[in-house]
C-alpha cells in the first residue's frame, strides 16, 4: 500500500483515497463543510485547506487525491491562517442569528467558528439577504444562512435521484432553490436537513420545538416499513420531538425516509389513553377491571372456532409471540398477520426474507422486480438499488409498472405470462440473466396476492435453484415485505395455513367469526356485522371506531421490542418515553385476561417473555446479524398458473399505518403530493 | 448585470420555429448522442434570439424536454450567464461596458446619458418601450474604449455628443451605423499614424 506523511507521521492508505481521508486515517481531523463521504466531491467550501510540501499554495484536501510520498502538514501557521481566512469569508454573509436558529447546538459552522473564527468582524458593508424558498411541508428554509456547500443539491441528484434542487445565479447572488419553488418529490427529502451544515435547511415540523441538548436520545429501530432503519428518538418529557437516522452501513447507511422521520408527530395525536367499552352504541370510558371482565366473559361464552385474532404491521416480535400464546391458551386457531391474502410459504426462513441482504444489493449485476415498487414499499432499499445502478449501471427489469423508481428500468411485461416465459427460458431477458453472476429477483407482495401467487413464488424459486442462483455465496431469491412485523410473524407461523374450510379472509368477510381480537391492526378490509371487536392498540384509527372494547397499549417508541427486518436481521427497539394514560404493555394485557379466565400467568415476568420470544426466532438468535443461509434442504413445489395482469397495488405512502395517519405532517405531505401530481397532469 | 429574476408576465407556450428547429438539430449533431445536454447553451441562445432577446420559462422547459434534462439544470445555466436575459429587454438592448479601461476613458458618462435618455434604472424599458440598457463587464474592445454593445453591434470610441446622437437614433427607431466614432478603421491607429515597427497603417 502507498504511504503518505501526515505531520511527519508515515501512514499507509488505500489507492484512490483523498488527502482528507488519509488525514482521517492518521487521526487528524480536518474541518469541512461541503465534503461528505457519501456524496460526490465538490471542493467549494475551501475549509479543508492543508499544506503540502512543494506547493506554494495550500491545497483543498477533500479534492486532492493522495499520492505516494506526499508530505502533508495540518498544524502549521499557514494552514491555520488559511482556515481562518476561509472562515472569515464564510461568516461575511452569514447572519449572526444563532440564538434564534434551530441548528444551534448541532451546527457545523458554529462548532468550527469556535476554533477558526475571529472574535470581531472586519466586514463593514451590508450583508446579503436572500428570500426564503418554499421546499414543501418538511423543509423550513432560511436561505440567508446558506454557505453554498451544495450538499443538498448533490444529495437530491445523486442519492434521492430527483434533480429538483439547484443553484441559481452566481457569485454573491447564488441561491439554492427547487425549480420554481416546488416541493421536492422525494421520499428521502428530509435527509437534506441533516446534511445541511448550517441552519439554512431545518425541519419545519420541529421548528422552535426544542434545543438538541435538552432532548433525551434513545437509539432505536424504525417500524414504518420492513427495512428496520436505525433511528435515534429524541424526546422531551413524554413527547417524541423528532427522529433522526443512525449510521448503519448494512441497512440505512445514514439516510431515513420521510415517513420514518416525520410520522413521529402522530405519536402525540389520536392516542388511546383510556379503556373504553361500547354501551348503547357509544364508547364509554371505563376501567381495566371492567374491560377484562367483559372480555373474559365474552371469550368464555364464544366457541373457540368463532374467535379470531389479527395483528397489525407495527407489532413487535414479543407482542405477536405473546398474542399467539394467548390465543393458543384459549384454543383459538384462527389468527393472521396479513392484511390482504397473499401467498406465503414459511417452511424455511429463506422463503420469506430478502436473502441477498440490503448491503448485498451493491454486488448485484442484474435486477428483476416482480410486482414490486421498492420506492414506496421500502424506500431505503430503493436508494440502495439506485446507488448500485449509479455504480454498476446494471440492467434493471420489472414485471408490472411501478412508476418512477428514480433509476431507469425496463418493463418486460404486465402479465403472468411474462413470468412464465422467463421460467421457460423464452423471455428476452433470459440471456442476460444467465450471463449474470449475482442477479437479484425481488418479489413484491402484489405479485403474491395474485391467484398465480403460488406459481410465481414456487416457480421462480425452482428456476433460480436449478440455475444455481441460490447457492452458498449468493441467494438471488428475495421477498420484499412491507411491514415491520411480517418476518417476525412468519417466524412464528402466525397465519392460517390454507385448509378445506376456507381462508381466514373468506371467513372474516363471510362474518363467520363472533369475536375479533385486533392487536394494532387497522388495515383489514372488512365490514362490521355483528362481531364483538376487541381493539388493542395505540391509536384511535379505523378499527378503534368500530370496536366494542378498546384497550390502550404503547406505541413503538414506548416499549422495548424485537423486530426482524426484511432481510431477517434481528434488531431491538428501545423504549424512549413512557406510555401515555392507562396504557399497558401488550403482553401484560394478555396476562391479565388469561389470569381472569384460567387463573394463571402466560409469562411470569418480562425476562421470561424475552427468553420465550428469542427461543422462537428461526435460524438467528443474535442481535444485528443475518440468518445463516440454509441452502441444502430446499423443498420445491409448484402452483397453478392463471393468466392474470400483474398490477402493483398502489400504496398511500404517507398514510400507510395508524401512526402516519394520525400525523399532521404526513397528511400535509399527502396533500402536497396530490397537488403536485395534479399540476403535472395539467402541465 | 442583467436581470436574473423571473419575469412576472410569462408566455404560456414556447416552441422553436421550423428554421430554428433545423438549426437546433444541427447543433445537436455536434455532440455525442448520450451527451445531448451539452447543447443547452447554444439552444438557450437560439431561444433568446427567437423570443425578442429574452428567455421565458416556457422556453427553458421546452429545452429541458428537448434535451431530456431536468428543468432545474436549464434554469441554473440560464441564471448563471449574464448574456441570457430572463426578462423582456428593448428592441435596442444597450450594454455599456464599465470595466476599468472603459471606465478610465469615461464610460461612467455614458451610463449617465443612458440614465437620462432611456431609463433611470438598468433593465427598465424606455418610455416608448424601444430601448433598455444595462452595465456589463468587459466586452473585449478595450482598445476602442469607451464602447457599448447594441444588440449584436459594437459602437466604439464614444464621447458624450456621439452617445447622445446614437441613443437618440435608437429612440427614434432609426439606428446609426455601428463601428468607431473617431473614424478609425476597426482598432487601427488614428490618422495613418506610423506603427512602431515602421509599417504604415494597413
Amino acid at each position: 500500500m502507498p504511504k503518505i506523511f501526515i505531520n511527519n507521521n508515515e501512514i499507509e492508505f488505500k489507492e484512490g483515497m483523498t488527502v482528507l481521508q488519509a488525514c482521517e486515517l492518521a487521526g487528524v481531523e480536518i474541518p469541512r463543510f461541503c465534503y461528505h463521504e457519501r456524496l460526490s466531491i465538490a471542493g467549494n467550501c475551501r475549509m479543508c485547506l492543508v499544506e503540502m510540501e512543494k506547493s506554494a499554495k495550500p491545497i483543498a484536501s477533500c479534492a486532492m487525491p493522495a499520492a505516494e510520498g506526499m508530505k502533508i502538514k495540518t498544524n502549521t501557521k499557514m494552514v491555520e491562517k488559511a482556515r481562518k481566512g476561509v472562515m472569515e469569508f464564510l461568516l461575511v454573509n452569514h447572519p449572526l442569528d444563532c440564538p434564534v436558529c434551530d441548528q444551534g447546538g448541532e451546527c457545523d459552522l458554529q462548532d468550527q467558528s469556535l476554533y477558526y473564527g475571529f472574535d470581531g468582524s472586519r466586514f463593514k458593508e451590508n450583508k446579503r439577504l436572500v428570500k426564503d424558498k418554499y421546499m414543501g411541508p418538511l423543509i423550513k428554509t432560511q436561505m440567508t444562512r446558506c454557505i453554498h456547500c451544495t450538499r443538498c443539491i448533490r444529495f437530491a441528484t445523486e442519492v434521492a435521484g430527483v434533480s429538483e434542487l439547484g443553484a441559481i445565479g452566481r457569485g454573491e447572488d447564488m441561491e439554492i432553490t427547487t425549480y420554481l419553488e416546488k416541493s421536492m418529490t422525494s421520499e428521502l427529502s428530509g435527509n437534506v436537513i441533516d446534511l445541511c451544515p448550517v441552519g439554512a435547511l431545518t425541519s419545519k415540523p420541529y421548528a422552535f420545538e426544542a434545543r438538541p441538548w435538552e432532548l433525551k436520545k434513545t437509539e432505536s429501530i424504525d417500524v414504518m416499513d420492513a427495512v428496520g432503519s436505525n433511528i435515534r428518538v429524541d424526546s422531551y418529557g413524554w413527547e417524541v420531538k423528532r427522529i433522526l437516522p443512525r449510521l448503519n452501513n448494512q441497512i440505512n447507511e445514514e439516510w431515513i425516509s420521510d415517513k420514518t422521520r416525520y410520522a413521529c408527530d402522530g405519536l402525540l395525536k389520536q392516542r388511546l389513553d383510556k379503556v373504553y367499552i361500547r354501551k348503547n352504541n357509544q364508547l364509554v370510558e371505563s376501567s381495566w377491571d371492567d374491560a377484562i371482565n367483559l372480555i373474559s366473559l365474552k371469550i368464555k361464552s364464544t366457541s373457540s372456532e368463532k374467535i379470531a385474532g389479527h395483528v397489525g404491521g407495527l407489532s413487535s416480535f414479543e407482542t405477536i409471540n405473546s398474542f399467539k400464546k394467548f390465543l393458543e391458551e384459549i384454543n383459538v386457531k384462527n389468527y393472521e398477520f396479513r392484511e390482504k391474502d397473499f401467498y406465503v410459504n414459511s417452511d424455511q426462513k429463506m422463503n420469506y426474507i430478502f436473502n441477498s441482504s440490503i448491503q448485498g444489493i451493491e454486488k448485484a449485476d442484474f435486477i428483476l422486480l416482480v410486482g414490486a415498487n421498492p420506492r414506496h414499499e421500502a424506500t431505503i432499499l430503493n436508494a440502495r438499488i439506485r446507488k448500485t445502478y449509479l455504480k454498476n449501471k446494471l440492467p434493471i427489469f420489472s414485471i408490472g409498472d411501478p412508476g418512477d423508481l428514480t433509476y431507469p428500468y425496463k418493463i418486460v411485461g404486465n402479465k403472468t405470462e411474462d413470468i412464465k416465459k422467463i421460467l421457460e427460458g423464452k423471455s428476452e431477458i433470459n440471456d442476460l440473466l444467465k450471463k449474470s453472476k449475482n442477479p437479484l429477483i425481488i418479489i413484491g407482495e402484489s405479485a403474491l396476492e395474485l391467484k398465480s401467487g403460488k406459481y410465481i413464488f414456487e416457480g421462480l424459486k425452482e428456476f433460480l435453484y436449478k440455475n444455481k442462483f441460490i447457492n452458498e455465496d449468493w441467494n438471488s431469491f428475495n421477498i420484499l415485505s412491507q411491514n415491520a412485523a411480517t418476518v417476525g410473524a412468519l417466524d412464528l407461523n402466525f397465519f392460517n395455513k390454507p385448509n378445506g374450510s376456507g381462508s381466514f379472509f373468506d371467513k372474516i368477510n363471510n362474518h363467520n367469526f363472533d369475536l375479533l381480537y385486533l392487536v394494532g391492526s387497522d388495515e383489514l378490509n372488512f365490514q362490521k356485522n355483528n362481531e364483538f371487536i376487541i381493539y388493542q392498540g395505540s391509536h384511535g384509527d379505523r378499527m378503534a371506531q368500530i370496536a366494542d372494547v378498546i384497550l390502550p397499549s404503547p406505541a413503538y417508541t414506548e416499549q422495548n421490542g424485537f423486530f426482524i427486518n426484511l432481510e431477517g436481521r434481528l434488531q431491538k427497539a428501545f423504549k424512549a418515553t413512557n406510555p401515555i394514560g392507562n396504557a399497558k404493555e401488550d403482553w401484560k394485557i394478555f396476562n391479565l385476561i388469561v389470569d381472569k379466565i384460567k387463573n394463571k400467568n402466560l409469562f411470569t415476568n418480562y425476562k421470561t417473555l424475552i427468553e420465550d420470544s428469542l427461543s422462537k426466532i428461526r435460524e438467528n438468535k443474535n442481535i444485528d446479524t443475518l440468518p445463516e443461509p440454509q441452502i441444502k434442504k430446499i423443498h420445491l413445489t409448484s402452483g397453478n398458473f392463471y393468466s392474470e395482469q400483474v398490477l402493483i397495488r398502489p400504496i398511500d405512502y404517507y398514510f400507510s399505518n395508524p401512526v402516519a395517519r394520525a400525523s399532521k405532517t404526513m397528511s400535509d405531505c399527502r396533500i402536497e403530493k396530490i397537488r403536485n401530481s395534479e399540476n403535472r397532469k395539467t402541465g | 448585470m442583467s436581470i436574473k429574476k423571473i419575469h412576472d408576465n410569462q408566455p404560456d407556450k414556447f416552441e422553436f420555429t421550423k428554421a430554428n428547429l433545423e438549426l437546433a438539430d444541427k447543433i445537436l449533431k455536434k455532440y455525442p448522442s448520450d451527451q445531448k445536454k451539452s447543447a443547452v447553451m447554444p439552444l438557450l441562445y437560439l431561444a433568446q434570439n427567437q423570443n425578442e432577446n429574452w428567455i421565458p420559462l416556457a422556453a427553458m422547459k421546452y429545452i429541458g424536454k428537448f434535451l431530456s434534462m431536468p428543468y432545474i439544470n436549464v434554469y441554473e445555466i440560464a441564471t448563471f450567464y449574464s448574456m441570457y436575459n430572463l426578462a423582456p429587454v428593448g428592441k435596442y438592448f444597450i450594454q455599456v461596458c464599465t470595466t476599468s479601461p472603459c471606465a478610465l476613458r469615461g464610460a461612467n458618462k455614458l451610463v449617465d446619458i443612458c440614465k437620462e435618455k432611456i431609463s433611470k434604472n438598468q433593465n427598465e424599458l424606455s418610455q416608448n418601450k424601444l430601448c433598455s440598457w444595462t452595465e456589463v463587464e468587459c466586452l473585449g474592445a478595450c482598445i476602442n474604449a469607451p464602447m457599448m454593445q447594441v444588440n449584436e453591434d459594437y459602437y466604439e470610441d464614444l464621447d458624450e455628443t456621439n452617445t447622445k446622437k446614437i441613443l437618440n437614433s435608437f429612440l427614434e427607431d432609426k439606428p446609426l451605423k455601428p463601428g468607431s466614432y473617431r473614424n478609425r478603421k476597426n482598432s487601427a491607429p488614428e490618422k495613418n499614424q506610423i506603427l512602431t515597427n515602421g509599417h504604415k497603417n494597413a
